[in-house]
């Protein structure tokens, strides 16, 4: 039996959306107000999934303590009330939603192991959300 | 192929414990949840069929059979019970949100086939906002766990 289990956590944090690789005029075409000089901040909601089988002696696929204390070391501590483009990983890259849930994704996949990660999908808003399942 | 859910609500209590373990390693293990007395949630269930549509009615099931369909054989079982202690599957089963996802696929699979037009697809139920298990009818050949 394999069933899927997803556990949603949230983050708070700032982001500016802007390229070195464009001149200023087309970050201020491509990007909007998601341009603006110093950044605006969103409430991300995380919904982490885990696929695998059901264990028989617990009922489970994965323990939700052992994913919390994980998702908590690995992504709440480390984007959680910061600046993401302060942030290594958008050093060379935009802090759009789509680039991080790729790199939640990769993150939590190999923290996560041997359990396996199915899906991260982030609410950006309740009305924009990005999903990655490795592929 | 379309894919359609019907969405439904119940209330129920249970608490995890494992009769093989210690009672130390039960709390070790599931917490909170293994207090005895229990607790309780409201859940969600998301019923997802897939098919194609009937080229006269334009359904592919039609919703208010697939809503009596789930009170009869999921609601009617579940809604306001103490799922460990009145519920046939979790008199052995630990009822989790994942074994609580397989047996309401079991409880479904057959009278959504009944009908001919559709076969169901996924099963997601919601133990709170943001904790959901989900089973797709995926077997597992090396464990097997939940019957």
């Amino acid at each position: 039996m394999i069933a899927y289990f997803t556990r949603a956590y949230t983050f708070s944090a700032s982001h500016r959306l802007h390229t070195d690789a464009l001149s200023s005029g087309a970050n201020r075409t491509t990007y909007g107000k998601c341009n603006n000089p110093y950044g605006h901040g969103h409430n991300y909601r995380v919904e982490v999934t885990v696929a695998g089988p059901i264990d028989s002696e617990t009922g489970m696929v994965i323990n939700m303590a052992t994913l919390d204390s994980i998702v908590r070391t690995k992504i709440l501590d480390r984007f959680d009330h910061m600046n993401l483009n302060l942030d290594p990983l958008f050093a060379s890259q935009v802090s759009t939603t789509e680039n991080l849930t790729i790199e939640i994704f990769n993150i939590l996949f190999d923290a996560l192991k041997p359990a396996r990660l199915h899906r991260i999908r982030i609410e950006e808003t309740e009305n924009n959300f990005f999903e990655y399942t490795g592929s | 192929m379309i894919l359609l859910t019907r969405r439904a609500t119940f209330s129920a209590s249970h608490y995890y414990w494992n009769p093989n373990w210690s009672e130390e390693k039960n709390f070790e293990v599931f917490g909170k949840c293994a207090n005895r007395n229990g607790h309780g949630h409201n859940y969600t269930l998301e019923v997802t069929v897939s098919g194609t549509p009937d080229p006269i009615t334009g359904f592919v099931v039609d919703l208010k059979w697939l809503k009596d369909v789930i009170e009869d054989h999921v609601l009617s079982v579940y809604d306001h019970r103490h799922l460990n202690h009145e519920v046939p599957e979790f008199e052995t089963a630990i009822p989790t949100t994942e074994n609580m996802a397989v047996f309401i696929w079991k409880r479904l699979e057959l009278p959504v086939a009944s009908a001919g037009g559709a076969k169901l697809s996924r099963i997601r139920i919601y133990e709170t906002p943001d904790i959901f298990a989900e089973y797709r009818g995926e077997l597992d050949a090396t464990r097997g766990a939940a019957g």
